[in-house]
């Protein structure tokens, strides 16, 4: 019998979740003994085309990385799930935006301005942007559109199972390899990942108050952080509560705050808006000017409660941007 | 959204001590004040997850209203002052993200105000008929129609059902 074949695909990422394939070290060997990788553009040298000459639902599962902003990943996206049984949205990126989704606070205009010609370390005396469409020499030059705002994969097509994580962890990944191939898989949507909070699994649960109080919010480059106590009980934000566990609390582990990669768990919907709640309200003061200036210790509400999540949250993108496009279609 | 049979659609959050218990007795006075406000009880300002703000906002609301005991009076002691905190934060989270503050308020009215119902409510349609339709729904399929338009194998997923976190009464 045939090997199951299985593809990886990467949209708007950096990398870090090809770099998590990697990581697998000698257990990729174990790994590819059991499948077939017909496609995986970063590593292997096979185009579209020959996935375009796959049948339908040829390959066992592809997983794909990164958050969705341009018209090739959709194509790429819808491409691969007409190809495979299963998609699997692979890292934080794929399964809520990401790290590339909170761009979605700012216009498409405003973010080809800065980087054609706001950036400092850019000259373009002409104003050129990117088109999709050119015309040099009597050829045609063509570019992918890119959208007015990222998605996530599910925003895009329907996506089988979540691999969360900047990047997923090797233990993840085999586990959820292991899975498919042994056909042990739970519910369709399914996290692969525990459903609890990260607090749960967390070495400092032991020092976690029973009662948090923020006099102040500590930035962990300006604080001396103490490596056994609960960054909650040091003043430190740590997005620990409001996120899934199953990343074995790596970054706590190395004495830094959890930043909510592995996103929420199944029972909280917006995991920013959850955050934002049980912080805020821990704040010590009761009145309005001292309420704001301990709340001030959080500069940036968007890029702290919403890191990796903005594209999956119940607002998705500036509403400004919204009513843009909303101009454009009348 | 041009549309002119708009109506500011509000939703209110109040605490079933203090302000629900007010509005009842705008009710029981027959005190006039507009429509557009659709009430859900909870037990407590405090019980309000910023969940439910932005759901209701995302799913149609132009505004979210925020009833709750006045400081020091709330029945469960500290509730409202959560609230309070919670609401300064979501206040700069909606700035961020392109809603102005003014669509979402928090008021402090005891049981015995009623007419501060009426005149909150009032105040409330008329920032919101002021400011216009926020309509976050439109907005969405504005932004997503340029992935629909493109190739016929690209296909909008069923969006996820957030219904469950905010009551039916948002859809009325």
């Amino acid at each position: 019998m045939d090997k199951p074949k299985i593809g990886f695909y990467w949209c708007a990422s950096c990398g870090g979740c090809e770099e998590a394939i990697v990581d697998l070290a000698e257990d990729i060997l174990r790994i590819t003994a059991a499948v077939d990788l017909v496609f995986w553009p970063v590593a292997l040298d096979f185009k579209k085309e020959d996935v375009l000459a796959m049948p339908n639902g040829s390959m066992a599962a592809v997983f794909i990385n990164g958050a969705v902003r341009t018209s090739e990943q959709e194509e790429m996206a819808s491409l691969l799930r007409a190809k495979s049984q299963f998609v699997i949205a692979f890292g934080a990126c794929a399964q809520l935006g990401g790290i590339p989704g909170l761009a979605n606070q700012f216009s498409r205009d405003s973010i080809l301005n800065y980087v054609y010609d706001g950036a400092p370390t850019v000259v373009n005396e002409k104003h050129v942007r990117p088109s999709v469409r050119c015309e040099d020499n009597n050829r045609t030059l063509t570019l992918p559109e890119f959208r007015s705002v990222v998605r996530t994969l599910e925003q895009i097509v329907h996506v089988d199972y979540f691999l969360p994580g900047c990047p997923p962890t090797p233990r993840l990944i085999t586990s959820a390899i292991d899975a498919l191939l042994t056909g042990k898989l739970p519910p369709p949507g399914s996290v692969l990942a525990p459903d609890v909070a990260l607090c749960d699994q967390c070495p400092r649960k032991k020092s976690k108050p029973e009662q948090i109080r923020f006099a102040a919010f500590k930035r962990p480059h300006l604080t001396s952080m103490d490596s056994d106590l609960c960054f909650l009980a040091q003043g430190v934000v740590c997005m620990g509560p409001a996120t899934r566990g199953g990343c074995e609390a790596l970054c706590p582990a190395a004495n830094m705050p959890c930043t909510g990669c592995f996103g929420p768990t199944s029972r909280v919907h917006d995991q920013g808006a959850k955050m934002l709640s049980s912080l805020s309200a821990a704040v010590d003061a009761k009145e309005s000017d001292q309420v704001d200036a301990v709340l001030a210790g959080i500069p940036d509400p968007v890029g702290t409660f919403y890191r990796y999540a903005l594209p999956a949250s119940l607002l998705r993108f500036s509403a400004n941007i919204g009513s843009a496009a909303v101009k454009e279609t009348l | 959204m041009s549309d002119m049979n708009w109506q500011p659609r509000i939703v209110a959050f109040f605490c079933s001590w203090c302000t629900y218990t007010a509005a009842d007795l705008a009710g029981v006075s027959r005190f006039r004040y507009a429509p557009n406000v659709r009430i859900i009880r909870l037990m407590c300002s405090g019980r309000i997850d910023p969940q439910f703000v932005l759901c209701a906002l995302a799913d149609g609301a132009d505004g979210v209203l925020i009833g709750g005991c006045h400081p020091g009076d709330c029945h469960y002691a500290e509730g409202n002052f959560k609230t309070f905190r919670r609401y300064r934060m979501i206040l700069r989270l909606l700035a961020d993200m392109g809603v102005a503050g003014d669509r979402v308020r928090l008021e402090w009215i005891s049981a015995s105000e009623g007419e501060r119902v009426k005149t909150v409510i009032n105040e409330m349609v008329e920032r919101i008929r002021a400011l216009g339709p926020l309509d976050i729904p439109g907005r969405f399929a504005a932004c997503d129609s340029e992935i629909l338009e493109s190739a016929d194998a690209i296909r909008l997923p069923q969006c996820k059902e957030t219904h469950d976190v905010v009551p039916e009464v948002v859809h009325g």
